[in-house]
C-alpha cells in the first residue's frame, strides 16, 4: 500500500515526462534522480536554504517541499531551462558580469527565484531585493555581489 | 532526510476527503500547502499512513468581503492573500503581517488556513487573527461548525479541531469605526520565525482608544492577548511615558516566555515589553491618520 508507484507526466524546461513515482518522493528528487536534472539542489530538505527553489505554474517553490505527485500535470522551470541555445539568460548574465557567485551552490535556487521576483516586481528597491533574498542562503559572497547582479537583471529586464 | 512511506490520496470533494480522513483518523494528515508539514516528513519528526491531499478540491482558494469580515478560504496562498486589494485597504495588519511570513517561494504555496492549524506559537497568522478576531469553519460528517480564535488555540501546535474535521476557511473579523494597527517582530531573518513580535488593534471613539486588542506571539505556548495592557491603555487619548513605562510593566508582569537556543526566557519578556511600548503609539498614530 504504502509503497504504491504513482504515474505522474511532469513538462520540465518545455520537455514532457512521463515517471512512477512513489508518494513520498519530493519534487526535487524526482527532478535530479529520475530526469536528471541535477542542476537543481538540495541542502537543507526542510525549505530553510533555498537552493531547491524552482518555477512550478509560473510561481517558485521549493521543490524538496512538495511531493513529485502534487506536481502531476504542472509545467516547471529548472536553472537547466534559462539558457537559450547555450545563451546565458539576462538573470544569468548579469550574475557572470557582476561576481554574483563563488562556489555555485546556492546560485540555481538564487536564479528562480530572481525570475519570479523581477517577474512581480520589475524595478525592485535594494531593500526589496534583500528581502526576497532572505529566502536563499549563500555561505560563501557575502550576498553584496547578489544584491548588485539582481539590481543589473532588473535594470537589463526593462 | 526523506520522508517514511505514506498512501497519497488526493480527493476532488471535501466529502470525498472526510471520508478518507474517517477510515483512519489516527494515522491520516490533511495536507494543504505543506511549507510546515513537508519539513516535518522530511526531518521524520513526523510519519503518517495516509495524507490526504486538499489541493485537488475546487473552490476553496477564495478571498472575499463579506458583512463585516474577511473570508479566506483553505487554499487560498500567503502570497496571494498578502497582494489581495481588499486585504491591503481594509485589514492592512494582515498583510503587513504576511510579509513576515516565511519567503516567497514558501508563501507561494502556504495557506493562511494551513497556519492556523499548525499552530506554531511562534507563527505571524494566528495572532493576527486573535487580535482582529473571527471564526473558522470545520467540516466533519456531522455537518459544518464554527471555532471563534479565542476558543481555537489550545496548546503548542494544537488547536481544538477534532480528528474528523476539515477547516474550510476562516473569516477575519473587521473592525468597525476609525480603527488603526501595528505589526512589530523581532526575528533573527527576514521570514524566520519570530523570537518575539506583537499585534495592535485599537480603534478610535472621540480621540480615545476604545477597544484595544493587544496579543504577542512566541512567548507562550499559543498567542496570548494581554488583558492587562488592554485594560491599561482603553480610554487615553494621551500616551505619555508614565503610562507607557506601566505598559512595560504590565508585559513583563503578565509573560512568562520559554528560554531556548535562540533566546532566553528574560530576553523575550524583555523584547516583547519593547515590542508593545513601541507598537501601541504606532497604532494609535495609525488610526489617527485614518480620521
Amino acid at each position: 500500500m504504502a509503497t504504491t508507484k504513482h504515474a505522474i507526466s511532469l513538462t520540465v524546461n518545455g520537455e514532457h515526462s512521463e515517471v512512477r513515482v512513489e508518494a513520498r518522493r519530493t519534487l526535487a528528487d524526482v527532478i535530479r534522480e529520475e530526469l536528471g536534472l541535477t542542476g537543481t539542489k538540495l541542502g537543507c530538505e526542510h525549505g530553510v536554504c533555498g537552493a531547491c527553489t524552482v518555477i512550478v505554474d509560473g510561481r517558485s517553490a521549493r521543490s524538496c517541499l512538495m511531493f513529485a505527485v502534487q506536481a502531476n500535470g504542472s509545467e516547471i522551470t529548472t536553472v537547466e531551462g534559462l539558457d537559450v541555445d547555450g545563451k546565458l539568460d539576462f538573470v544569468q548574465q548579469a550574475f557572470t558580469e557582476n561576481h554574483g557567485l563563488q562556489c555555485g551552490f546556492c546560485t540555481p535556487g538564487i536564479l528562480m527565484s530572481v525570475h519570479s521576483f523581477l517577474k512581480n516586481n520589475p524595478n525592485p528597491t535594494e531593500e526589496e531585493i534583500r528581502i526576497e533574498l532572505s529566502g536563499n542562503i549563500c555561505r560563501c559572497t557575502g550576498y553584496q555581489n547578489i544584491v548588485a547582479s539582481i539590481a543589473a537583471a532588473a535594470a537589463a529586464s526593462r | 532526510m526523506k520522508p517514511a512511506p505514506f498512501a497519497y490520496h488526493a480527493p476532488t470533494t471535501i466529502d470525498e476527503a472526510l471520508a478518507i480522513l474517517g477510515q483512519d483518523l489516527d494515522g491520516s494528515r490533511l495536507l494543504a500547502g505543506g511549507q510546515s508539514l513537508a519539513p516535518m516528513l522530511n526531518l521524520r519528526l513526523a510519519s503518517f499512513d495516509n495524507l490526504i491531499d486538499l489541493n485537488c478540491i475546487a473552490g476553496l482558494d477564495h478571498i472575499r468581503i463579506e458583512s463585516g469580515g474577511i473570508v479566506i478560504g483553505a487554499l487560498a496562498r500567503q502570497y496571494d492573500v498578502a497582494h489581495n486589494d481588499d486585504v491591503r485597504s481594509r485589514l492592512p495588519v494582515l498583510s503587513t503581517a504576511l510579509g513576515h511570513v516565511a519567503h516567497t517561494a514558501i508563501s507561494n504555496r502556504g495557506t493562511v488556513v494551513g497556519s492556523l492549524c499548525h499552530a506554531d506559537p511562534a507563527a505571524e497568522i494566528p495572532a493576527v487573527w486573535l487580535a482582529v478576531g473571527g471564526k473558522l469553519s470545520a467540516q466533519s460528517p456531522a455537518g459544518i461548525r464554527t471555532v471563534r480564535a479565542e476558543s481555537f488555540f489550545d496548546s503548542n501546535f494544537t488547536t481544538t479541531l477534532k480528528p474528523d474535521e476539515v477547516a474550510t476557511e476562516v473569516r477575519f473579523d473587521l473592525a468597525t469605526g476609525t480603527t488603526g494597527w501595528s505589526f512589530e517582530e523581532i526575528a533573527r531573518r527576514h521570514g524566520d520565525f519570530a523570537l518575539a513580535g506583537v499585534v495592535i488593534q485599537l480603534s478610535l471613539d472621540g480621540g480615545s482608544i476604545s477597544d484595544p486588542r493587544i496579543v504577542v506571539f512566541g512567548v507562550g505556548a499559543t498567542p496570548v492577548r494581554l488583558a492587562g495592557v488592554e485594560t491599561r491603555i482603553a480610554g487615553t487619548s494621551k500616551l505619555d511615558d508614565g503610562l507607557l513605562d506601566q505598559v512595560v510593566a504590565d508585559v513583563t508582569a503578565e509573560l512568562n516566555p520559554p528560554g531556548d537556543i535562540h533566546a532566553t526566557t528574560e530576553y523575550r519578556r524583555h523584547i516583547a515589553g519593547v515590542l508593545v511600548r513601541r507598537g501601541i503609539p504606532r497604532a494609535l498614530e495609525d488610526a489617527q491618520s485614518r480620521v
